[in-house]
């Protein structure tokens, strides 16, 4: 099986090469034959990939420890479901299942769309098959990961304990989804920029893979966060590191996209603009898995070490310039349709809304990529750290958070005095009433008062569109307040699943901002001593040391510290934090110890302990800390998920685009919304 | 249409207004938060052409010299020395650290400090990143994976300076 698996992956790369080759001939020939052959390989080369896929896990779960990937992430003790996801644990892994994501995923388009968009489809997977074809390429030619040991061990060096827990064996796949997500639009750009079809269609049939990009990506980044906070046990979530960044800046261009598609479809503008931001998130998904992937920020050694830079440097080059000359001879063909009529109306709101996104993710970019700059501009290697970030995205963030509010309430083209006085009066009263009640509490930072009034002013927005359409199904279908307003979501999920997204976007916010408000103690406790502290609530807080415990788990040695802790006097949870030595099957023991974060949290707070170690028999070391709000963070993450989810259920598009498509452009596809199975449009 | 030019024409002042102050803040902070990122083979040369170098606050990314961390009692402050990821390299630091050390610090692996270097030339860091040289990739030829050595662990070869065929 594992060498079937190998070969498989040569004959993959072979089934690649014939889709491209066959469908740019018959998509460049209309030669139906040629096209049919391309995406018959396209189904080959799926199962070649799987086939490949299907011989590491077999490899992983046999514990064939001649395979240098299987020995250097995986031991004989590890617990099944980490052999399973140590796939991804590293670069060759994590590479194939980019292939495998990208080989399904292109798979469903081509047959979702074979039918249908017939001109597109050969250039769609032409184009997907360049980056099978790559992604294949460099897993066979620099990191393969069906790389034999000279020799065989015992046992492998088992999974990195930090890797060891659930958010971490399913964020790399999320993030993957939503990286590999970008390809599928950017094969249909290229596809509508090639046969020069460049109106809605092509928009039409990726908005559903935007979405499912968008939607992984929302999960992956939050998951990424919660991994962070939970076993790093540096106290916080987001620190501005390459790989976060990666996947905020495709992230923060996909929103970006998901706003200005809008106004394409209702106004015929942005023609432009959308080919740039489809192509941009794609060429970042690129970069991110490269940045992630191969510590080039970190060093410039391992960047020479690494064959994949090469690789990954070069493909990034071809398509930039393959895509900008692309663009170039297509300019023509993307005139706008429509001016900007009034600079208050809902497309100056989403304009303004997408120069900030872009402006936040270029801000991102460039700090990451800084120390490459430098290096190359200068010879020498300068960094910028959290304040570069904080200082530049704060205030385009809370921008950001006004035109969240502002987008909703103004109407197309031009929104009249009136109207805008009607719909910001409720909104703008909220926010300001949540400031001046924060003023009132004691609170005097000035970033976060400006983001709470601003929170305050997008849930005022979303609870005003919420009662206004439910008012309006009450009245004119007679129904109760839960059966209209669940059908008001039901029948315009685009537009209310939006709203929830907001919602949980303002969530965020809110999070980010009490996290200033985050409080840090360094403690040292003997068993039965106890340390006393006040919150940044104003409550008072003991915690007693009940002393330091030692004993054995499947694969680790644990020792543990607990802490009675009382509330204002009231008792509350025993916190405990652990180091884990793990051990393989020998009971020697692999990596350094780990340490597990104790963990009290709290709608208004985390209480947030980090064991550092013993002086002596019976004193404990200790990282307490009170972090406000981070609970805010995962749950504004989920109901993000959900308002996604609810976006693009296939159902509401059914209903919804058909009389949406015919009214914008009479006579095209409207028809067979039945199928309209993913990627459709 | 003079009016359509019009609202175009304010459109570009307002996003030019926002990429403006975009890029106004991201120059300033560059500036303002930019800090030197070396090597102590790098760190030492300039030294040697400047010792007034040492009052800038720098980051210095290096390796572990294997069996030079000294950790305090309770682990809250750790001392090491640090070398260069070039073998050809002599250059060393004595570096302190206050404060949580990562799980991942250890011996042999790079680190990458952040800090002022005193007068004693030994390295007063405020932040302290370990990465696990092993996170993500295994460069072959690590200690524990020669022939001979079956099965075993890096945390099985003998601390010391001589087991260290680093690439």
């Amino acid at each position: 099986m594992i060498l079937l698996g190998e070969l498989s992956l040569w004959v993959s790369l072979l089934m690649a090469i014939w889709m491209t080759t066959v469908s740019y001939a018959g998509g460049a020939t209309r030669r139906s034959e040629l096209v049919m052959s391309g995406e018959r390989a396209t189904y080959a080369t799926l199962f070649f990939v799987v086939m490949a896929s299907i011989g590491l896990w077999t490899a992983l779960f046999t514990h064939d420890f001649s395979l240098k990937f299987v020995a250097s992430y995986t031991s004989s003790n590890l617990p099944k479901v980490y052999l399973f996801s140590a796939f991804w644990a590293g670069q060759s892994g994590s590479l194939l299942f980019w292939a495998l994501i990208l080989a399904v995923f292109t798979t469903i388009a081509v047959v979702a769309n074979r039918t249908k968009n017939r001109d597109l489809m050969p250039w769609v997977t032409g184009t997907l098959g360049v980056i099978l074809v790559f992604f294949i390429g460099t897993i066979l030619f620099a990191a393969n990961p069906y790389d034999r040991m000279e020799w065989v061990p015992a046992d492998g060096r088992g999974l990195n304990p930090q890797l060891q827990n659930p958010g971490m064996a399913i964020h790399p796949p999320m993030l993957y989804l939503g990286w590999v997500g970008t390809s599928i639009p950017f094969a249909f750009a290229i596809g509508a920029l090639v046969t020069r079809r460049l109106d809605t269609e092509w928009l039409a049939a990726i908005r559903r893979w935007s979405l499912i990009s968008w939607f992984f990506l929302t999960i992956g980044l939050v998951l990424g966060m919660w991994w962070a906070y939970v076993e790093l046990g540096w106290g916080g979530y987001w620190a501005w590191d390459p790989v976060e960044n990666a996947p905020l800046t495709s992230w923060l261009c996909q929103t970006a996209f998901l706003h200005s598609i809008m106004i394409q479809e209702k106004r015929g503008m942005l023609r432009k603009w959308n080919v740039t931001l489809v192509v941009a998130a794609f060429l970042l998904s690129i970069l991110g898995t490269f940045l992630t992937r191969s510590g080039v920020i970190e060093s410039v050694h391992s960047f020479a070490q690494s064959p994949i830079g090469n690789y990954f440097s070069t493909f990034l080059i071809l398509i930039f310039v393959a895509t900008t000359i692309l663009v170039m001879t297509r300019l023509k063909d993307m005139e706008a349709k429509a001016q900007l009529e009034s600079m208050v109306s809902r497309e100056a709101a989403f304009l303004y809304n997408n120069l900030v996104l872009v402006g936040i993710a270029f801000s991102v970019l460039w700090g990451t990529l800084f120390p490459i700059i430098s290096e190359a501009v200068r010879g020498t290697k300068i960094t910028v750290g959290p304040p570069f970030f904080n200082s530049v995205n704060v205030p385009l963030g809370l921008g950001l958070l006004a035109l969240t509010g502002i987008g909703p309430l103004i109407a197309w083209r031009r929104a009249s005095v009136e109207n805008v006085r009607r719909q910001f009066m409720f909104p703008v009263a909220a926010g300001l009433v949540t400031g001046g009640i924060l003023i009132a509490l004691g609170m005097r930072a000035f970033y976060p008062i400006i983001a709470y009034i601003l929170v305050g002013f997008v849930v005022g927005t979303i609870s005003q569109e919420f009662f206004k359409g439910t008012r309006a199904r009450m009245r004119m279908y007679a129904e109760n307040v839960v059966l209209a307003s669940l059908r008001l979501v039901g029948n315009n999920r685009r537009r209310y699943g939006g709203y929830i997204v907001h919602l949980g976007v303002a969530m965020i916010f809110a999070a980010f901002a009490g996290f200033a408000f985050k409080k840090e103690f360094d403690i040292s406790l003997k068993t039965g001593e106890t340390f006393a502290a006040t919150d940044p609530f104003g409550h008072k807080w003991t915690f007693t040391s009940q002393g330091v415990s030692e004993y054995k788990r499947l694969n680790r040695y644990v020792t543990a510290v607990g802490l009675a802790v009382t509330r204002d006097g009231l008792p509350m949870q025993v916190l405990s934090s652990e180091k884990r030595q793990h051990v393989d099957s020998n009971d020697q023991p692999t990596f350094e110890p780990s340490t597990e974060v104790g963990l009290y949290e709290t709608t208004m707070q985390d209480v947030y302990l980090v064991f550092s170690g013993m002086i002596g028999p019976d004193q404990a070391e200790m990282r307490l800390s009170f972090n406000p709000l981070v609970w805010w963070v995962w749950y504004g993450g989920m109901v993000m998920a959900i308002g996604g989810l609810i976006v693009m259920w296939p159902q509401a598009e059914k209903k919804r685009q058909g009389g949406y498509v015919t009214v914008l452009t009479p006579g095209s596809e409207s028809a067979d919304p039945v199928a309209a199975g993913m990627g459709a449009r | 249409m003079a009016d359509l030019m019009n609202t175009r024409s304010k459109f570009l002042l307002g996003g030019l207004l926002i990429l403006g102050t975009a890029s106004f803040l991201a120059a300033k902070s560059t500036a303002a938060t930019a800090q030197f990122y070396l090597t102590p083979h790098e760190l030492a040369e300039r030294l040697a052409a400047d010792d007034s170098f040492r009052e800038n606050g720098m980051k210095v990314g290096g390796r572990v010299v294997p069996g030079s961390i000294v950790k305090s009692p309770g682990n809250k402050e750790v001392r090491f020395m640090m070398r260069d990821t070039m073998p050809s390299s002599t250059a060393r630091f004595a570096v302190v650290y206050k404060g949580i050390i990562p799980d991942t610090f250890t011996d042999s692996v790079d680190v990458v400090v952040e800090g002022r270097l005193d007068a004693g030339n030994t390295f007063q860091a405020t932040v302290l990143l370990a990465k696990c040289a092993s996170r993500y990739e295994n460069a072959p030829g690590k200690p524990g994976y020669g022939p001979g050595q079956q099965g075993g662990h890096p945390a099985d070869v003998p601390k010391g300076p001589s087991p260290a065929p680093q690439t």
